[in-house]
């Protein structure tokens, strides 16, 4: 059977059909439909976990079980991930196990454009790039098989442009999953430094192994056409040259670590002139320069952002020696940035710190959107958790203003408890907002371990920020309603100013979730004075109507705009 | 090969949209890839989908310059978008405005005289009642449906097949969509002679 799937659906897919048995990730775009639809099959174990790290590991341990796993997460994720990975790399597998990454070039959705393929030449792992939803499909039974024949995780790198595409592919049935036993090897899977030494050889004799491998590994294929030309490329980039150089022989690879030393020069010698072509960062050029061939890559196509067919025309262009043109554009139209949802949870905290005279670290969800204008209520991100340890930093560096550290709900699970216990144990002077909106929203509204529901759908406890912050030993801890904005204001006040570090748990749900929508409500044109106070607060539902204020049908009813207006002029639409 | 360019604002069916008419094209015996924005840039902001369809694609995103159609949800979105559309190629676009923030906030405008500009751009433009159809419909939320309805006039998918989709992907609201369709069908019929 065929179906139009995703390229994230595909893995899924693949992952059903290669009997994998467990299977854990944490929510980040663009990987996260990975999970929910292999989560759909009802015959595979899924589990959202904390963070990227513990999914890392949980699918460790049940691939040394025998059974097949796989660990999803983005590309940012591979980083809180990498412990496990360099050390797994050591110990290698029992059943297959399979890591996948998703980059995103172009940040669509992200903090940064790292190039994750990195990782696998770091951790010594091979790598496998597909480059449409069939191959994203087929190639994660090849990485389990590399997996379990080598002895080591192997790391399926998508994208974007791969996870989010939709195209045509061929089902297969399931394999059935293995029994789990255990056996004990200590020498394999303890990595103290005496059994460690021995497993590093090991690594390296596996490196060669694979190297010999690649040569023959099929799914790196040649596509001769012209002779004078030849394109080297993997992954999605691998259509955009189809497209841009429709003429040129192709080496295609799906193994891009490590790579067909012999492949790669043979084919160099039977063209006039080598290209690479690759996103982000120049991985396959550098590893083909230093075999000796001459290639250019990086001189003619961009590392910055995604490339797309657009960027390897352009590419072309230079190559020829030509200017490619500067894309038109139509002038004047109004940009249109992403926004916090009309009666989104999180605007009624931002908008009492946006009238505080406090310095805000944030961190990674749609409040983050809170920095734009005319909130303005945001002055630094880096990375998940890193709203409450940054606050940290500049309340001990002696900074006279006081420091507000925010962070949602799934982030302060997944990397900001141990941010909050530094504030308690080396007794931090900050006041940390908990945004609890009892979901992760910005990827789609996951579970995690607040909600009190699994992946799987099964009822479970719920972790509670209030009762975490009192655990790790902080003392002073309140819970607003961010919908009622002078309790929140008054809290907030009250705990910015107490001399010690305090949690400030702000509790709503998100309103895509329980789409919970009030009376909608309507400004008074006798009582508004256009004095644009309530426009202040950044909701899609207000406009701005000649010299007065009005509301649009986007208004969901939460009643922000009313308490802050000062003339009595917006109230709840009658009837 | 056809490329279909879908351009919207968050909220207003994009993703749905190029679904349904992803799937459409498998359906009739097409080759098919098509793509769409998740996460971050869904939040109410301009929104982007593409579709491509023919004996076989390579690339899922269609290259600037080169769509047969440029399907906007909305006026400035269309005219943001327009770039991608190729000489002799059809805008259809929903006679809708959705006020950005960054306008209703003060900072920016919203172009006066927008119809001008969008016939000003397109050689060949279809202007679709979307809101005022998706009404009549029953489901104030089918806009997007409404415009699958007017692109169905120029493709080569036949009416059993759409509504066969629509059936499969809208289960619950299948009525309403099946309307919309058909009414933005038959409100563009006479565009293409």
């Amino acid at each position: 059977m065929r179906k139009v799937l995703s390229g994230n659906e595909a893995i899924a897919r693949g992952a059903y059909e290669a009997g994998v048995a467990v299977a854990a990730g944490y929510p980040g775009t663009p990987s996260t439909e990975i999970l929910e639809n292999l989560a759909g099959y009802g015959e595979v174990y899924c589990e959202w976990a904390p963070n990227e790290k513990v999914a890392l590991e949980v699918a460790a341990g049940a691939c040394w079980t025998g059974v097949r796993a796989m660990a999803t997460m983005k590309h940012v994720g591979l980083n809180v991930a990498a412990d496990p990975l360099m050390t797994l790399s050591y110990t290698g597998v029992r059943g297959g196990l399979v890591v996948v990454v998703a980059d995103d070039p172009g940040m669509y959705s992200s903090q940064n454009e790292q190039d994750s393929r990195n990782y696998a030449k770091f951790a010594k792992v091979p790598l496998l790039e597909p480059s449409d939803g069939q191959e994203a499909k087929d190639f994660v039974e090849v990485a389990l098989d590399i997996s379990e024949r080598f002895d080591t995780p192997v790391v399926l790198r998508s994208t974007t442009r791969l996870s989010h595409s939709r195209s045509v592919v061929a089902l297969g049935g399931r394999r059935s999953p293995q029994v789990p036993s255990f056996s004990k090897d200590p020498q394999k899977l303890v990595m103290l430094p005496l059994y460690a030494r021995g497993r590093r050889r090991k690594v390296e004799e596996r490196m060669r192994a694979l190297r010999e491998f690649s040569e023959r590994f099929p799914h790196n294929r040649i596509i001769w056409r012209e002779r004078k030309l030849g394109v080297v490329t993997s992954g999605v980039c691998y259509q955009y040259v189809e497209e841009a150089f429709p003429e040129a022989s192709v080496l295609k690879l799906a193994m891009t670590y490590p790579l067909p030393e012999g492949l790669i020069r043979s084919f160099a010698e039977q063209v006039e002139e080598v290209l690479v072509v690759e996103e982000l960062d120049p991985f396959l050029e550098e590893q083909v320069r230093s075999l000796g061939v001459r290639a250019e890559g990086r001189r003619y196509f961009s590392g910055i952002g995604e490339l797309g067919p657009d960027g390897v025309i352009r590419g072309r262009m230079r190559w020829e020696g030509r200017d490619p043109p500067e894309p038109r554009q139509e002038a004047d139209l109004p940009p249109r940035p992403p926004v916090m949802c009309p009666g989104c949870p999180h605007r009624g905290i931002f908008y009492v710190l946006s009238r505080m005279d406090v310095v805000i670290t944030g961190d990674i969800g749609c409040y983050t959107l809170a920095v734009f204008p005319p909130l303005n209520a945001m002055d630094t991100l880096i990375c998940m958790g890193a709203g409450i340890s940054a606050s940290m930093g500049m309340a001990k560096a002696g900074l006279k203003k006081p420091v507000v550290g925010v962070v949602g709900d799934s982030t302060f699970f997944h990397s900001g408890m141990t941010g909050l216990l530094d504030v308690a144990y080396n007794r931090g002077d900050v006041t940390i907002i908990v945004l609890d909106n009892g979901t992760t929203a910005m990827t789609g509204h996951q579970d995690h371990p607040g909600t009190g529901r699994t992946l799987m759908g099964e009822e479970t406890v719920e972790a509670r920020a209030e009762d975490i912050a009192r655990a790790l030993g902080v003392r002073r801890v309140r819970v607003v309603d961010p919908y009622d904005l002078s309790r929140t204001e008054a809290v907030l006040k009250e705990e910015v100013a107490s001399p010690e570090a305090s949690v400030v748990v702000s509790r709503r749900p998100c309103l895509l979730l329980t789409r919970e929508y009030g009376p909608r409500y309507e400004v008074s044109a006798e009582a508004c004075t256009g004095c644009g106070r309530c426009l202040r607060l950044g909701c899609p539902a207000l406009e701005k109507d000649g010299a007065k204020v009005r509301i649009n049908s986007l208004c969901t009813g939460c009643g922000l705009c009313a308490q802050v207006c000062r003339f009595g002029a917006i109230a709840r639409e009658e009837g | 090969m056809s490329d279909v360019v879908l351009a919207g604002v968050g909220g207003q069916g994009i993703v749905l949209a190029s679904k349904l008419l992803a799937e459409a094209a498998f359906r009739a015996g097409y080759d098919v890839k098509a793509n769409e924005v998740h996460g971050m840039a869904q939040r109410g902001g301009s929104v982007l989908a593409q579709v491509r369809f023919g004996e076989k694609v390579f690339s899922p995103l269609v290259p600037s310059g080169r769509a047969d159609f440029l399907v906007g949800l909305e006026e400035v979105e269309a005219l943001r978008y327009a770039g991608y559309l190729g000489d002799g190629g059809w805008a259809i676009v929903n006679r809708r405005k959705i006020v950005p923030v960054t306008v209703s906030s003060g900072s920016f405008r919203y172009p006066e005289d927008i119809e001008g500009r969008l016939r000003a751009r397109f050689e060949r433009l279809v202007l679709v009642e979307g809101e005022r159809l998706a009404r009549e419909a029953g489901n104030a939320r089918t806009e997007n449906v409404v415009l699958l309805g007017a692109l169905s006039n120029f493709l080569d998918i036949p009416l059993g097949i759409w509504e066969e989709v629509i059936a499969h992907l809208v289960p619950r609201s299948t009525e309403a969509n099946l309307k919309a369709f058909s009414l933005g069908r038959d409100a563009t019929v006479e565009a293409r002679l």
